[in-house]
């Protein structure tokens, strides 16, 4: 009889575990990708600025202060201010809480329902499965930018709004890598001798097919963040995300970069390099991520 | 084969017709019309009355339904009606357009084939070495900066690096002309936003070539042809890339698609009169049947890349071809 | 009298600003002839119709082709009150009582294709624009309320008869919009104007291309002699601000004729030097605060006047003015005109004391007293940067420092609209932009009946006094029910009130010569006067 053997049976015969510890494991991602560690740095130190934000910084991100208007970088105003007198710093830091919620949010959402929906419309086949496909083509195949534009003019403007606009792009895309990496497993024999034992379908599909597509839906989530902080940064340069005087990379963008550039490039320069910053390492992670989780992914 | 074709075609049909009937009902979603728009933008009055009259005019009092037919008539026998908003034939407003984005697309995918391939053929042979990295990193970078901050920082070195250079500053034109009727005006015009997306698709790009060319380099005849002693270029010139190429050409495909109509804030920033721009402001400005006919235009121009992908992948690859 | 006379010796002055960046003095150069001027324009008009359309991007590309009858006059544009002929032969004055104009047309105008230019014609035109056919949409109808009829006897005399004087007509009838078209065609078809041009003017048409420009050459025939100095000219369309500062920097374009926020001016002249000149004007633009009086707790006055009282106007215009394209602090007349309120009479409106703490301490005592603890709401507001989206943000901040928590709501400018229409809004920031500045006809958008007001109250004792000021003919008696209509407005009744005058800024390429700033971007653009010294 053939045994599957796991890491892990060893302990259970009675012998010293070969699993290495967390931090061992840790310690391996980092030697081996060390541009996948430097995106992860960066991502780290985002959700810390994220979530303490307030300890971070000295100012308030949207009070008005118009004696101290577009001060160059010094002491003082780490980064300088913008046209309003709001320290730059500060508006950078809680910048990226707005970021980070819009881009987890939408990318969980979008990557989760796309999981549903591949791995479903792979199980089942058939009529579903085309239905399905034909679906997901007409949503991909729309313009995001004015899909964007027509959930904003019919909800209007706002964090909320923006990540229902940036999820719905992200569905089909996350649902046909799953539905790929679904159709394989499909094929696989158990699957068909767990119908067999008389399964049902949602045990099946939550059991079996979801845990074998992890590798690629953890991956596309990654990559759907840096993507989402992108979308969310032109929607509000287009002035259809979130509105002044809610902090923003992409907002402070807009107003910046078009009239200050060059008497006051800090204004135009930071929230750039935020962004790029912030979108570099999540891909950079992603990637590495998936160089570790399955090479032969094709995403 | 013609069968895989025919197949793929007849699926399109389906795609279409979804693609018109959501572009049709979010459109008529959005709170708002166009009447009311043109009369209030310079702030003066409004009459009802006229605002009645002008929903007459574009036949927006009749049953939904019966647009929608009439829309999807329109479709079949090509006559896209004309724009709500100028009232000039559809056909008309959009052919520059269409030229422009064209030729920017081009531009823009001619730049990011000559800057993926060879990039990424570099990093996959040199592969975890330090050309590796910096060549993934530059390539991220293209896809981690803002395109709207790419462009704003193009525009304002050029006039800054004019000015020192030639004393006063020079700004690439900002209207359109054809190619043919002067092409340094239009080349000098188009080539930088040509190469500020182009850096951006090269990205995706390289990385697929990488990725691809990992792979292939990985297979068994490329280890015999080591072995036999052929030297390493010759191999990479003459088995990798070829084989390699094949989801090149699919992400290739897929991403000139997406440059069509999708270079919304990329033409803000040059001031381009292409498709995005049209879009944005038919969408502003609630023009329906403009809006209608940029979507379908925009959907069929992703399907027909699509399935002509396909089908040279299918050609190039015969395993493709006979597991249909 | 005293008071008046300086201030119209002040406006004189402020309006006329010709900034000192220009290359020597302009004095008394001769025209050169020659040269195609290429200038921006912000947005693209629907449709070619000036009798339709509302927008300034008809003016700036489409003026040139055509004349008007009579117009705020080229070499003096600042000017409220000099109205001069294009196609009459001189200005006349009213008969019967006040209530005839008869006016002389020109012989020998022709328009582009070859035929006269008769008063028949003028009439059609403005019949067209007084009393459009079913179907035919005019948005200035309703500034005509006073005209009875027109009629042209012969072919060169145009009279229109007034139901009773009115200050309001001659400045509504120098409005640019009114071209005049040519009977023929409209008797043929009423909008076929609409997609072509065919116009009398210094311009003749020559091309449209979608979305990009329009161009158009010299017309050889024009009546004036010796003009246009320019061979022809290119309206480029570029909707990015960003994008047409760096044209002109770049000298792919001359200027933009709407107006540029300070930064961008201040970019031009340390880029260019004593290429670039600057002018500057008060502007016919103003922005209202609107609140929606049919929502609670905003149909109690005192809320509204708590939200005025919280603004500190004077050093909001120091501080905004260096980012925005706003500046002056006034009430509801142009700043300048003889009849707007003096510096004075602003202190005793609602808002206006240099003592803001005083103010402030009084809005919070009047939220309290109205039973409104904690207030928020959301702004309506427009998706443009310049200058909304900029003092919207200075509101939000304005509003905080008495308690009051807001946001902003961002909209494209149709939904933004469509909110108005259907009063789903809580407090609005909206416009009020006029060409010819003309306040009694301006000042009509505060009635409550008006077809631009939007904030949902019922006024008749407004409505008797906006009338009383439009049917007396007498000057002083105009000004003293205007600073009654003015208070009952931002302060007794606070239905809506003022943030700020605009002000234009017109950075242009020192080349370019012959045109002259006035407090409006619909006025003085058909180009006649303008030359190139190249």
């Amino acid at each position: 009889m053939a045994t599957i053997s796991h890491p892990g049976d060893e302990a259970a015969l009675g012998e010293a575990p070969l699993r290495p510890s967390r931090w061992q494991l840790l310690g391996r991602f980092c030697a081996q990708n060390p541009l996948g560690a430097g995106g992860g740095l960066v991502v780290l130190v985002m959700m810390v600025m994220a979530i303490f934000a307030e300890e971070m910084t000295r100012f308030d991100p949207t009070a008005n202060n118009f004696g101290d208007m577009l001060t160059a970088p010094n002491l003082e105003y780490w980064l300088g201010t913008d046209q309003f007198g709001r320290d730059l710093y500060t508006r950078i830091v809680f910048g990226a809480r707005t970021a980070l919620l819009v881009g987890f949010v939408s990318a969980f959402a979008g990557a989760t329902i796309g999981l549903i929906l591949g791995v479903a419309s792979a199980y089942f086949g058939g009529l579903f499965d085309l239905i399905f496909q034909r679906v997901m083509d007409v949503v991909m195949a729309f313009p995001l930018v004015i899909l964007a534009l027509a959930v904003v003019s019919i909800f209007g403007t706002g964090a909320q709004n923006v990540i229902v606009a940036i999820t719905i792009p992200f569905i089909p895309r996350c649902a046909r890598v799953v539905r790929s990496s679904a159709l394989a497993v499909r094929e696989t024999p158990f699957i068909d001798a767990a119908r067999a034992c008389g399964f049902s379908h949602t045990r099946i599909v939550l059991r079996h097919m979801v845990p074998n597509v992890m590798a690629p839906y953890i991956v596309m989530m990654t990559a759907a963040v840096g993507q989402a902080i992108l979308i969310e940064a032109s929607l509000s340069f287009l002035g259809l995300g979130v509105q002044e005087p809610t902090p923003a990379w992409g907002l402070m963008l807009r107003g910046g970069a078009q009239e200050y550039a060059e008497s006051a490039p800090w204004v135009a320069i930071y929230p750039g390099i935020a962004i790029s910053l912030a979108v570099f390492g999540f891909n950079l992670f992603g990637d590495a991520l998936r160089d570790w989780l399955d090479p032969k992914l094709k995403v | 084969m013609y069968f895989y074709i025919f197949k793929r075609l007849t699926l399109m049909i389906p795609t279409l017709l979804g693609a018109a009937a959501l572009v049709f009902f979010l459109m008529r979603l959005i709170p708002g019309d166009i009447c009311t728009l043109r009369l209030a933008t310079g702030g003066g009055s409004i009459n009802p009355g006229v605002v009645k009259a002008c929903r007459l005019e574009l036949g927006m009092d009749q049953p939904i339904l019966l647009q929608f037919w009439l829309f999807i008539k329109g479709l079949i026998t090509f006559d896209f009606g004309r724009s709500m908003w100028t009232g000039r034939p559809i056909v008309d407003e959009v052919a520059l357009r269409f030229q422009l984005s064209l030729q920017v697309a081009i531009m823009a995918t001619i730049t990011a084939i000559l800057i993926a391939i060879p990039l990424g053929t570099i990093s996959a042979v040199k592969q975890n070495t330090w050309v590796d990295y910096l060549v993934r990193a530059f390539s991220i970078a293209g896809v981690a900066m803002p395109s709207f901050w790419l462009g704003i920082l193009i525009i304002l070195a050029i006039l800054i690096t004019s000015k020192a250079l030639f004393g006063s500053p020079w700004m690439p034109p900002i209207k359109y002309v054809p190619l043919w009727v002067d092409p340094v005006y239009n080349l000098s015009m188009l080539i930088w936003p040509a190469l500020a997306t182009g850096y951006r698709y090269s990205a995706v790009a390289t990385r697929m070539t990488r990725s691809a060319m990992l792979e292939v380099l990985r297979e068994d005849y490329v280890r015999t042809a080591r072995a036999k002693g052929v030297f390493r270029s010759l191999i990479v010139r003459r088995h990798a890339l070829r084989n390699a190429l094949l989801p090149v050409v699919t992400i290739i495909g897929i991403e000139f698609a997406f440059l069509m109509g999708g270079l919304v804030v990329t033409e803000q920033v040059f001031n381009l009169n292409g498709l995005g721009k049209l879009f944005v402001e038919s969408v502003s400005n609630q023009d329906y049947t403009m809006t209608q006919a940029l979507v379908m235009l925009v959907v069929t121009i992703f399907a027909f890349t699509n399935l002509i992908v396909d089908v040279i992948y299918a050609w190039l690859d015969p395993r493709i071809r006979y597991s249909r | 009298m005293k008071s008046r006379c300086g201030r119209l010796a002040q406006f004189a002055g402020a309006a006329l600003l010709a900034l000192a960046v220009a290359a020597g003095g302009a004095g008394a150069e001769t025209p050169k002839k020659g040269g195609i001027l290429k200038f921006v324009v912000p947005d693209e008009p629907p449709s070619f119709d000036g009798h339709r359309e509302t927008t300034f991007a008809l003016i700036h590309p489409i003026a040139p082709f055509y004349s008007v009858l009579i117009r705020v006059d080229p070499q003096n544009p600042a000017s409220t009150t000099d109205f001069v002929c294009d196609l009459c032969t001189e200005m006349p004055k009213a008969g019967d009582d006040g209530k005839t104009y008869t006016f002389k047309i020109r012989k020998g105008v022709k328009f582009h294709d070859g035929s006269d230019l008769t008063a028949k014609d003028v009439n059609a035109s403005f019949q067209h624009i007084i009393f459009p056919p079913d179907g035919v949409q005019s948005p200035r109808k309703e500034h005509f309320q006073m005209v009875e009829s027109t009629s042209a006897p012969d072919d060169e005399t145009f009279i229109i008869k007034l139901k009773y004087p009115s200050g309001a007509f001659v400045p509504a009838l120098a409005s640019p919009y009114h071209f005049i078209y040519s009977k023929a065609v409209l008797d043929k078809d009423p909008h076929w104007y609409e997609q072509n041009v065919m116009g009398s003017g210094p311009f003749v048409f020559e091309a449209r291309e979608a979305g990009a420009a329009v161009r158009g050459k010299r017309n050889p025939n024009y009546y004036h002699a010796g003009l246009p100095y320019l061979d022809g000219f290119e309206a480029i369309f570029a909707k990015t601000q960003s994008l047409r500062v760096q044209a002109i920097r770049g000298d792919q374009a001359a200027m933009e004729f709407r107006g540029l926020p300070p930064k961008s001016r201040d970019d031009l002249v340390a880029a260019l030097g004593k290429d670039i000149t600057v002018q500057e004007s008060d502007w016919n633009c103003l922005l209202i605060v609107t609140p929606n009086s049919r929502k609670k707790p905003f149909d109690d006055k005192r809320v509204r006047k708590a939200l005025t009282l919280a603004l500190d106007r004077w050093s909001g215009s120091r501080d905004l003015s260096k980012i925005a394209v706003v500046k002056s602090v006034g009430g509801i007349v142009f700043p300048s005109h003889p009849l707007a309120a003096s510096k004075e009479e602003l202190a005793q409106l609602a808002g206006y004391s240099s003592d803001i703490k005083a103010a402030r301490e009084e809005a919070k005592r009047l939220l309290k007293e109205a039973g409104v603890t904690d207030l928020k709401f959301t702004l309506a507001n427009r998706a443009v940067d310049q200058p909304y989206t900029i003092v919207g943000t200075w509101l939000i901040d304005q509003w905080k420092q008495v308690g009051i928590g807001v946001e902003q709501k961002m909209e494209p400018t149709a939904p933004f609209y469509a909110t108005l229409e259907n009063g789903a809004f809580d407090v609005a920031l909206e416009f009020n932009c006029q060409s010819v500045v003309n306040p009694l006809g301006d000042t009509s958008k505060f009635l409550p009946n008006a077809g631009d007001q939007y904030g949902g109250f019922k006024d008749p004792e407004l409505t008797k006094l906006y009338d009383a000021m439009n049917r007396t003919g007498d000057v002083a008696e105009q000004r003293r029910l205007m600073r009654a209509y003015e208070k009952r407005v931002i302060d007794e009744e606070v239905h809506n009130f003022i943030t700020f005058w605009w002000y234009r800024i017109i950075p242009h390429r020192s080349y370019v010569k012959g045109w002259k700033i006035s407090p409006s971007h619909y006025l003085n653009q058909d180009l006649s006067m303008v030359w190139l010294d190249k």
